[in-house]
C-alpha cells in the first residue's frame, strides 16, 4: 500500500453562531495533498458558512484551522492567501467594470509600486490559461463576460496566488453541463499537479464523478464521510436528508382550457439577455408547459413580459379566453399570474424586510391587509404564520429578516406568497436553481399539486432532466424563438439539446 | 451679436476660463478619488473653506505661499479622515455625513476666523501666488497665453489631473482604489483592507479639496472672506458625474462649466443694464444642468458608490 499523502489542511471542531443559529457545530476536516474532497449537504447545513471561516472571512467561535502544519491566523483572508488558499465563492467577488486582467492582478503587486507590471501580468495569466485549460481574454471587461467564463477567472486568480488549496463554493450551481463538464476536467488537471480541492455541492451526481472523498453536513453537524470507492448515491442522500425524499408520480391530465396565448409576439430589450422575437407560446389549464433552453436566449424577456415587466412591440396575446394588450406588473397579480422569479434575492424578495413583509409584498394593497390606508399587520403576521407553517418554511420568526433565510426557505416563502391566493397562471422562472435535493422536491411537489388543481404553468429552467420530469408539454427556446410544443417523451433528451442550440427552430416556424 | 461671438477669441477671456477652472479642478479631482473608491463626499463645500482659511491665514500670519498650501491639504486631510472614520468603519450614512462635515466646516472657519481675527472689519489682504509664464510658450497667441502664463496653483492643478490619471490607472494602488469602488468584496478578497484604501482615498481626495479652496485666496483673490467658495464644491460633485468619473474628462467639464461663467461676466458688460445681471449668474448652471442631460445619462456609477462595506456581513 503506498503511503498517504501528507496533510495540508486540518479544521478542528469549529463552532459558528448567527444570534440564534448555530451555523457550525464542532465540525473537523481534513484534507491531503492531491485529492478532491467534496463538502455535501443541504442547503442551510453550514458548508458555505464552514468554508467562509477557513478563508477568514467570518471568525469562528470554536475552533482552529491549520494549513500545511501551521495554525492559520483567524478573520484575516490575507493570512489564508499566504498559505496558499484560495476561494471561489458562490457569488463572485469580481469587479465587473474592470478587466479580467486587472481583476485578477489586483492586490498581487505591490500596493504602492509606481506601475502596475500588465505584461508580466497578461503573460503568467495565459500560461496559466493554457496549462489548465482555462481559455479567457485578460483583456475583456468583466461584465460582458459569461458565468462561466467568470468561474475561470475566479480559478485562474487562485491559481495566480499560488494557491496549493482550492475551494469551490457550489461551482456548478451557475454552469451549462458542458461547462460543468470542462470545469470537472480542469479540477482533475488541478489535482494531477498536487493541487487539493474542496468541492462544495449538493448535487449528489457531481459528488459521485469528481470527488475522492466526501463528507456530509447536515444542520451544521458533521453527518458522516466517506470515501467515493466504498459509497454510492442513496447512501449519500441518506446521510445528507436524514428522512427519505419522495417525488410524487406524475400522473397525466387532460388538458383544460386555454388560459394564455402569445402569438408572434416581439419584446422591447429592456431586460438583460435575448428578445422575444416573434414567439408563440399557449398555455393550459391543467398544464406544466417546460421551456428548455440556454440561459440568455429570451426567457428573461418572456417571463418579464407576463409579469408586466416588460413592453411588447408586435404581436397579440389573449389572457383567459379574450384578446387584450399586455399588463403591468400590479396588474398581472390582479389578474391571477403569479411569479416564481428567477433571482430570489434581487427580484423575490426584499432582503433587509422581515419575513412578514416580505410574504404580503404581492398583496398588501388589497383588503385583507389593508383597512382604511392602514396595514393590518396582526392580519399579516397570522398569513406569514400560515404560510410559514404549510410551506414548512424553518426561520426562527415571521420577524426574522428574510436574508437570513437559507435558499430553500427563502424559496418556499415565496412559493407560499405566490400560490396561496390560487392563481390561475404560473410563471416559475428556474424556480430550483441552487437548491438542494429536499427543497427541489418540494417545489416540485407543489408546482405539480397547482396544476392538479387547475392552474396553467409555465416552467422556465436550464436543466433539461427537470424539465423532462415535470412538463406535461415541452417548448424550446432558442435566440427569442419558442419552438412548437411536444408532449413529454415524444422528444430524447439529446433532440431537445439540439434545439436548444437552435438546431430545427427555423423550420417548425416556417412550417 | 458678433461682439458677444468675439469674446471668445480673446486671451483675457480664456486665462479667466483656466483661471476660474483651476479651483473646480482640484476639487473635481478630490471628489474623484473618494467615488472611485466608493465614497461620495458631500463635505467638499466645507472642506474647500477650510482650505480657503487655512491657507490664506497661514500667509497671513507670515508663512510661505507654498506652506499654505500644505497647511490648508493637511487641514482637508483632517476633516478628510473625520469623514472617513464615520462613513467607512462606522457605515454611517455618506449623505448625512457628508452635509454634517460641510456645516461643521464651515462654521468652525467662521468660528476660528471670529476667534484669530476679532478686530478686523474689512478683510486684510495677503501677496497671493503671481503669475508665473512660461518663457516661449506663453508668447503663442491665445492658446499659450491663456494655459502658459498663470500661476504656479494652477500649473499644479494641471498636473494633479495627470498625477490622478497616472495612480487611477496605471499602478496597483489605483487598481485597488477602482476596484474597492466597484467591488469591495473583490479587493477584500485578495487580501487588501477595503477601510485603508476608502480612508486613505477620502484622505487625499480631501486634501485636494482643501488646496481647490486654498486657490481662490492665495491665487485668484488675495484676502478670505465667507460665502466665498459659494456652491463651487456641488458644481464639482456634477462636474465628476459629467467626467463619468475619468479624470480627462473632468477636466474637460471644469474648463467647460469655467468658460460659461467667465462668458456670462463678459456678456454682462455688452448688454448693460437691459437683462437683470442674475439671468447671466444662472447661466453656467443652467448650461451646466444641460450638458449633464446630454453626457451622463448613460453614465456608469461605480458599482458600490455609496454603499458602506461592513466585513463579514451576510
Amino acid at each position: 500500500m503506498t503511503p498517504q499523502p501528507p496533510t495540508v489542511l486540518r479544521l478542528t471542531g469549529i463552532t459558528k453562531r448567527f444570534g440564534p443559529v448555530t451555523a457550525n457545530d464542532a465540525i473537523s476536516l481534513e484534507l491531503r495533498q492531491g485529492e478532491v474532497v467534496a463538502l455535501l449537504g443541504e442547503n442551510g447545513a453550514g458548508k458555505t458558512t464552514l468554508m467562509n471561516i477557513l478563508f477568514g472571512h467570518y471568525v469562528a467561535d470554536e475552533g482552529t484551522v491549520e494549513a500545511f502544519g501551521r495554525p492559520l491566523q483567524p478573520g484575516d483572508p490575507r493570512a489564508a492567501l499566504d498559505a496558499g488558499i484560495g476561494m471561489v465563492h458562490q457569488h463572485f467577488t469580481l469587479a465587473e467594470n474592470l478587466t479580467v486582467l486587472e481583476n485578477i492582478a489586483l492586490g498581487t503587486q505591490k500596493l504602492f509600486a509606481p506601475r502596475l507590471d500588465r505584461s508580466a501580468a497578461r503573460r503568467r495569466i495565459l500560461s496559466l490559461a493554457s496549462d489548465f485549460g482555462l481559455a479567457v481574454d485578460p483583456n475583456a471587461i468583466v461584465a460582458a463576460l459569461t458565468v462561466g467564463e467568470r468561474q475561470r477567472v475566479e480559478i485562474l486568480k487562485a491559481l495566480y496566488r499560488h494557491a496549493r488549496i482550492l475551494i469551490l463554493d457550489e461551482p456548478t450551481a451557475v454552469l451549462t453541463p458542458a461547462e460543468a463538464d470542462a470545469l470537472f476536467a480542469t479540477l482533475k488537471l488541478l489535482v494531477a499537479q498536487g493541487l487539493s480541492v474542496i468541492f462544495i455541492s449538493h448535487k449528489l451526481h457531481e459528488v459521485m464523478a469528481v470527488s475522492d472523498r466526501v463528507v456530509v453536513l447536515r444542520g451544521g453537524r458533521l453527518a458522516g464521510e466517506k470515501a467515493i470507492s466504498e459509497t454510492n448515491r442513496s447512501e449519500l442522500a441518506t446521510l445528507m436528508v436524514a428522512q427519505d425524499v419522495h417525488l410524487p408520480p406524475i400522473v397525466d391530465v387532460a388538458f383544460g382550457a386555454r388560459l394564455l396565448l402569445l402569438d408572434q409576439v416581439s419584446t422591447a430589450g429592456r431586460v438583460s439577455g435575448a428578445r422575444l422575437d416573434r414567439a408563440s407560446l399557449a398555455l393550459k389549464a391543467g398544464d406544466i408547459t417546460g421551456l428548455a433552453g440556454v440561459s440568455g436566449n429570451g426567457q428573461a424577456a418572456l417571463a418579464a413580459l407576463l409579469a408586466g415587466t416588460e413592453r411588447m412591440t408586435a404581436g397579440t396575446v389573449e389572457l383567459f379566453g379574450e384578446k387584450r394588450g399586455a399588463w403591468g406588473a400590479r396588474e398581472a397579480l390582479q389578474l391571477g399570474i403569479a411569479r416564481i422569479p428567477e433571482d430570489r434575492h434581487a427580484v423575490g424578495t426584499i432582503g433587509d424586510m422581515s419575513v412578514t413583509e416580505n410574504v404580503i409584498l404581492e398583496s398588501y394593497r388589497g383588503r385583507r391587509f389593508c383597512r382604511r390606508g392602514f396595514l393590518d399587520w396582526p392580519a399579516a403576521r397570522a398569513f406569514a404564520e400560515g404560510i410559514i407553517r404549510d410551506y414548512e418554511v424553518k426561520c426562527p420568526s415571521p420577524d426574522a429578516r428574510i436574508r437570513l433565510l437559507s435558499g430553500g426557505n427563502m424559496q418556499k416563502l415565496i412559493l407560499g406568497r405566490a400560490l396561496d391566493p390560487e392563481p390561475r397562471v404560473i410563471v416559475a422562472n428556474q424556480p430550483t436553481r441552487g437548491l438542494d435535493v429536499g427543497a427541489v422536491a418540494y417545489v416540485h411537489a407543489q408546482l405539480i399539486k397547482a396544476r392538479d388543481r387547475g392552474a396553467a404553468i409555465l416552467l422556465i429552467s436550464e436543466d433539461l432532466e427537470e424539465i423532462v420530469a415535470l412538463s406535461d408539454r415541452i417548448c424550446v427556446i432558442s435566440k427569442g424563438r419558442i419552438s412548437e410544443p411536444s408532449r413529454r417523451g415524444a422528444k430524447t433528451i439529446p433532440q431537445l439539446g439540439e434545439m436548444m442550440a437552435g438546431h430545427g427552430l427555423e423550420a417548425a416556424h416556417a412550417s | 451679436m458678433t461682439e458677444a461671438l468675439d469674446i471668445l477669441l480673446t486671451a483675457s477671456f480664456w486665462v479667466a476660463a483656466i483661471r476660474i477652472a483651476s479651483p473646480l479642478i482640484f476639487a473635481t479631482m478630490g471628489e474623484l478619488i473618494c467615488e472611485r473608491a466608493g465614497v461620495l463626499n458631500l463635505g467638499i463645500e466645507g472642506i474647500m473653506t477650510v482650505g480657503a482659511f487655512a491657507g490664506w491665514f497661514t500667509v497671513y500670519s507670515g508663512g510661505d505661499l507654498w506652506a499654505g498650501v500644505a497647511v490648508a491639504a493637511t487641514a482637508g486631510a483632517m476633516f478628510g479622515l473625520l469623514h472617513a472614520i464615520l462613513t467607512v468603519p462606522l457605515g454611517l450614512s455618506q449623505h448625512v455625513v457628508g452635509i454634517g462635515i460641510t456645516l461643521l466646516a464651515t462654521s468652525l472657519t467662521a468660528f476660528t476666523y471670529r476667534l484669530l481675527l476679532p478686530e478686523v472689519t474689512s478683510p486684510p489682504k495677503i501677496e497671493p501666488f503671481q503669475p508665473l509664464p512660461i518663457p516661449g510658450l506663453s508668447q503663442i497667441p491665445v492658446v499659450g497665453e491663456a494655459l502658459f502664463s498663470q500661476t504656479p496653483l494652477t500649473y499644479l492643478a494641471f498636473l494633479t489631473v495627470a498625477l490622478v490619471a497616472w495612480v487611477l490607472y496605471r499602478t496597483p494602488l489605483g487598481l485597488a482604489v477602482r476596484a474597492a469602488g466597484e467591488n469591495p468584496s473583490a479587493v477584500e478578497a485578495q487580501g487588501i483592507s477595503v477601510s485603508g484604501i476608502r480612508i486613505g482615498a477620502v484622505m487625499v481626495g480631501s486634501a485636494l479639496m482643501a488646496v481647490g479652496g486654498a486657490f481662490l485666496t492665495m491665487s485668484a483673490f488675495n484676502s478670505f472672506f465667507f460665502e466665498m467658495i459659494n456652491g463651487r464644491g456641488w458644481i464639482c460633485i456634477a462636474l465628476v458625474v459629467f467626467g463619468s468619473w475619468r479624470p480627462g474628462k473632468a477636466l474637460l467639464g471644469a474648463i467647460l462649466f469655467a468658460a460659461f461663467d467667465a462668458y456670462q461676466v463678459r456678456l454682462q458688460q455688452i448688454t448693460g443694464a437691459l437683462v437683470p445681471y442674475q439671468v447671466f449668474l444662472m447661466l453656467p448652471y443652467l448650461l451646466s444642468i444641460l450638458a449633464l442631460i446630454l453626457v451622463a445619462r448613460r453614465a456608469t456609477y461605480p458599482r458600490a458608490l455609496m454603499i458602506p462595506y461592513q466585513k463579514g456581513e451576510r
